[in-house]
C-alpha cells in the first residue's frame, strides 16, 4: 500500500515500489549569452510515478522532454531541485553511494561511448567492483566470467577491447558491467537505439532473460514505442518535464487518453504494406523548455485545447486505471 | 529507358581502398526510379545505402572507385559527365537530403540566402524571384512566418525545423530525382510522421522520383513504392513494398522482418526472432553468398561461385540459390550476437 502518494496514488495500490519519485523536480539554471541573467530550465517537474519490484517501467515522450534528467535522479547521479526519491522506501539522499550502486545501476544508449576504449573488456566489467573495493583480484576474476557467461559474451574476449568488437557485443558488456554489483534495479536508456534491429533483438531478449533469472526490475526508457509495447508492464508519458499519463502498459496501448500519448500511438509506423501514413493533426509548434506555454503546456499543438487549456494548468488525476493530466478527464 | 523513367543504375559496384585491401563496399546493384515513385533501400549498417547514393550524386569518398554498365538521369548519361557538370546537375536536377541538416545548411549564413542562393546559382532567376520561391516553399512545408524564419540561421533552428529547411531546399529547383538518406532518423515519431506526410505530398506534387534510404522497416513499409533490400553491399530482395513484407524471400529479409517487436504481431514479453552472427568484412576476394554465416538454410552450394539474382517477376527478383519455397524459414533460430 501506498498512501504517501496522496492524490497520485498509484493506480495499482497494492504493489511493492522498488523505486518510488515524489513530486520530484529538477531545474537548470542556463545562462544564454555572455551577459544574460542566467534563466531557469525545469527539465522535470513534478514527477511522481513508482517502480514496482520485477516490473518494468517504461519512460517515453519526445526529445528534450526530461527522461535522462529523471534517469539520472533515479540513479542518484543527479540531485533533484524538488521532491524526494525512494530506493526500496528510504530516501535516496540517505543511502551511501556504495549501497546505491548496490541496488541500481545503469545502462545507457550509445554502446561506443560510454566503455572506455582503453581498458579491456574485464577491466570494464569489473570497474564496479574494483571501485567499491569488493572481492580480491582472483575472485573479481571469476565473477567477470560468470557475467560475461550470463549475457552471453564469450570468454575469449576477456582481454579485448571495445573496438574489438561488434555493437551487440558492446551493450552486452555495459549490461555486465551493470549486473556484476549484483543490483535488483536496471536503468536502461535508449539500451538499442544505436543498435541494429537485428542485434536490437537479442538484445531485447536478452533483457527479458536476465529479468526472469535475477527478478530485476527495469526502468526503461525509449523512443521505439513497439518496443515498449512489447517490455513494459508499466508506462509513463513525459511532455516538457511533466508526467501526463501513467499507467498499465494494455491499457495506455489499447486505450490512449491524453491527446499527446494518442498522438504519439498514432504516429508509431508498423510495418505493414497495406496501410499508408497516418495523418498526425498535431501542431508544429515545438515549446520552449525556457518558455513553457501557459496552462496545459500541450495546448499550442493540442487538437483538443480549449480556453480552459490556456489558462488552467491541469492537475494530474486518478482517472479509472490511471493516472492523466488533461482538462478533458478532470 | 521509358519516358517515365528518372533514374537508371546498371550493374554499379563502388570499391574503396582501405589499409586491409580493397573494400567491395556496392557490388553490381541494378536500380531504376520512376517520375513520382519512392523507391525504399533498406538494410543495416554498414550495407551500402550511403555509398550506393553519394555514386549516383558523384559524392563518393576520395579513395573510393566506381564501375557501371549505365547510370542514367532523365536523358543524361552521368557517367560521362565532368565533376563541374555534375556540379550543375546537383541541387537542380537531384537533391538530396541528408539525416544530418548540418552537413547541407551552412552554420555562417542566413537560412534564406541558402536558399536562394541554390536558385539563383542554377540560373533559375535573379534575388526576387528567388524570395518569392523560398517564401513558397516554406509555406509547402508548413513553416509559419516563412519571412522571420528565413533571416535565421541554421542553428536558430529546432532538428524539425531543419529538416523543413532541407526539404524546402531541395526543391527550390524542380528536381527530377530527391535523394534522402534517413531523412527523419533524428526527429521524434510524431515529427516524423509529419515530415514523411509532407515528403510524400510534396513529391507527388512535382512528380520527382525519390530513392529513400532507411533502415526503419515501418518507414519502408508505409512509404515505398518499391523496395530493395541491401545485405553486405547487394541488392538481396527486390519487390513492391507488398511483395517484400507479406512474402518476404530472401532469408535475410525474413530474418530481419522477424526481429521487430511489431505490436499486433508479436506477443508482449515473448521472444522475438533473431539473426545469429554478425556482418562478414567486405575486403578482399569475395565469394558465394555473403549471408551465409548467418543463414539458417545454408548448404555446401552457398559457400562459392557467383550468387546470383533469381526474377520472380519483373522487378521482384531475389539472391539466394534455393528456389522461392525452399528458402522459406519455418521457425527462427536463436543464437548470439
Ligand atoms: N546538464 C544540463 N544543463 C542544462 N540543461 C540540461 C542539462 N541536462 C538536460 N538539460 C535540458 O533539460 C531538458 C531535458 O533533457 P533530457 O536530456 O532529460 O531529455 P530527454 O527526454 O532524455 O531527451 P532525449 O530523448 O533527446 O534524450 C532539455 O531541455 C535539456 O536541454
Ligand atoms: N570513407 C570511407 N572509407 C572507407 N570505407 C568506407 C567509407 N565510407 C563507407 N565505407 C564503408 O563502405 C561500406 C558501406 O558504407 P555505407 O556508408 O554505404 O553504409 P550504410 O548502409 O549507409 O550504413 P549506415 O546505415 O550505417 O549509414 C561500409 O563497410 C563502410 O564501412
Ligand atoms: S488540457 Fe487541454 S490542451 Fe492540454 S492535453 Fe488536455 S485538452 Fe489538450
Ligand atoms: S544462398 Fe545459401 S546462405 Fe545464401 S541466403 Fe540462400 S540458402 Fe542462405
Ligand atoms: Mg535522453
Ligand atoms: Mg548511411
Amino acid at each position: 500500500m501506498n498512501q504517501l502518494m496522496g492524490q497520485f496514488s498509484h493506480p495499482d495500490s497494492d504493489a511493492v515500489p522498488a523505486l518510488e519519485c515524489r513530486n520530484v523536480g529538477r531545474t537548470f539554471m542556463i545562462k544564454k549569452g555572455i551577459f544574460a541573467e542566467k534563466q531557469p530550465l525545469k527539465a522535470v517537474q513534478d514527477v511522481s510515478l513508482q517502480v514496482n519490484r520485477g516490473e518494468v517501467l517504461a519512460i517515453v515522450g519526445e526529445s528534450g522532454c526530461g527522461k535522462t534528467t529523471l534517469a539520472k535522479m533515479l540513479l542518484g547521479l543527479l540531485e533533484p531541485t524538488t521532491g524526494e526519491i525512494l530506493l526500496d522506501g528510504e530516501p535516496i539522499n540517505s543511502v551511501s553511494i556504495k549501497d546505491i550502486a548496490r541496488k541500481v545501476q545503469p545502462v545507457f544508449q550509445d554502446p561506443y561511448s560510454s566503455l572506455n576504449p582503453r581498458k579491456t573488456i574485464e577491466q570494464i566489467i569489473s570497474l564496479p567492483l574494483k571501485v567499491h573495493e569488493i572481492g580480491s583480484q582472483a575472485s573479481r576474476r571469476a565473477r567477470v566470467e560468470e557475467y560475461m557467461r550470463l549475457v552471453g559474451l564469450p570468454k575469449r574476449l576477456i582481454h579485448s577491447y571495445p573496438n574489438q568488437l561488434s555493437g551487440g557485443q558492446r551493450q552486452r558488456v555495459a549490461i555486465a558491467r551493470a549486473l556484476i554489483m549484483e543490483p535488483k534495479i536496471i536503468v536502461c536508456d535508449e539500451p538499442t537505439s544505436a543498435l541494429d534491429v537485428s542485434v536490437q533483438a537479442h538484445i531485447l531478449n536478452l533483457l527479458q532473460d536476465l529479468r526472469e533469472e535475477l527478478n530485476l526490475t527495469y526502468a526503461f526508457i525509449s523512443h521505439d514505442l513497439a518496443v515498449v509495447e512489447h517490455l513494459a508492464d508499466w508506462v509513463a508519458v513525459m511532455y516538457l518535464g511533466r508526467l501526463i499519463e501513467f499507467g498499465k502498459a494494455v491499457n495506455i496501448f489499447n486505450d490512449p487518453k491524453h491527446p499527446y500519448t494518442r498522438a504519439l500511438l498514432d504516429s508509431v509506423l508498423t510495418p505493414d504494406a497495406s496501410l499508408g501514413l497516418p495523418e498526425i493533426t498535431l501542431g508544429r509548434g515545438l515549446p520552449n523548455p525556457l518558455t513553457p506555454p501557459s496552462g496545459c503546456y500541450f495546448h499550442p499543438r493540442c487538437p483538443e485545447a480549449s480556453d480552459q487549456c490556456s489558462a488552467e494548468q491541469p492537475a494530474l488525476i486518478k482517472n479509472e486505471n490511471r493516472l492523466i493530466e488533461c482538462h478533458l478527464y478532470g | 529507358m521509358s519516358s517515365d523513367t528518372v533514374l537508371e543504375v546498371e550493374n554499379l559496384s563502388v570499391d574503396i581502398a582501405v589499409p586491409a585491401g580493397t573494400l567491395h563496399a556496392v557490388s553490381n546493384v541494378n536500380l531504376q526510379v520512376d517520375k513520382g515513385e519512392t523507391l525504399c533501400i533498406v538494410g543495416e549498417s554498414g550495407c551500402g545505402k550511403s555509398i550506393t547514393s553519394l555514386a549516383i550524386m558523384n559524392l563518393l569518398p576520395r579513395k573510393a572507385t566506381l564501375a557501371a554498365d549505365k547510370l542514367a538521369l532523365e536523358d543524361r548519361d552521368l557517367l560521362s559527365l565532368s565533376e563541374a557538370q555534375f556540379a550543375t546537375l546537383r541541387g537542380d536536377r537531384i537533391g538530396m537530403i541528408f539525416q544530418d541538416p548540418m552537413t547541407s545548411l551552412n552554420p555562417v549564413f542566413r537560412i534564406g540566402d541558402q536558399l536562394e542562393e541554390v536558385y539563383i546559382q542554377h540560373g533559375k532567376g535573379g534575388r526576387k524571384e528567388a524570395r518569392e520561391r523560398a517564401e513558397f516553399l516554406l509555406e509547402k512545408v508548413g513553416i509559419v512566418a516563412p519571412t522571420e524564419r528565413l533571416s535565421q540561421y541554421p542553428h536558430q533552428l529546432s532538428g524539425g525545423l531543419r529538416q523543413r529547411m532541407m526539404i524546402a531546399m531541395t526543391l527550390m529547383c524542380d528536381p527530377a530525382l530527391i535523394i534522402a538518406d534517413e531523412p527523419t532518423t533524428a526527429l521524434d515519431v510524431t515529427m516524423q510522421a509529419q515530415t514523411l506526410n509532407l515528403l510524400r505530398s510534396l513529391q507527388k506534387e512535382f512528380k520527382a522520383g525519390l530513392i529513400l534510404i532507411t533502415h526503419d522497416l515501418g518507414v519502408v513499409a508505409r512509404m515505398a513504392d518499391r523496395v530493395m533490400v541491401m545485405y553486405a553491399g547487394r541488392a538481396v530482395e527486390t519487390g513492391s513494398a507488398e511483395e517484400v513484407f507479406d512474402m518476404p524471400t530472401h532469408p535475410y529479409t525474413q530474418g530481419l522482418i522477424d526481429c521487430i517487436p511489431v505490436p499486433g504481431r508479436t506477443e508482449p514479453g515473448s521472444k522475438l526472432g533473431s539473426i545469429r552472427g554478425i556482418v562478414p568484412a567486405l575486403v578482399g576476394d569475395l565469394d558465394g553468398c555473403m549471408f551465409r554465416n548467418r543463414c539458417d538454410l545454408v548448404s555446401d552450394a552457398c559457400r562459392s561461385g557467383d550468387i546470383g539474382l533469381i526474377e520472380i517477376s519483373a522487378g521482384r527478383a531475389y539472391r539466394c540459390h534455393l528456389s522461392s519455397d525452399e528458402s522459406k524459414i519455418k521457425t527462427s533460430v536463436e543464437g548470439a550476437v
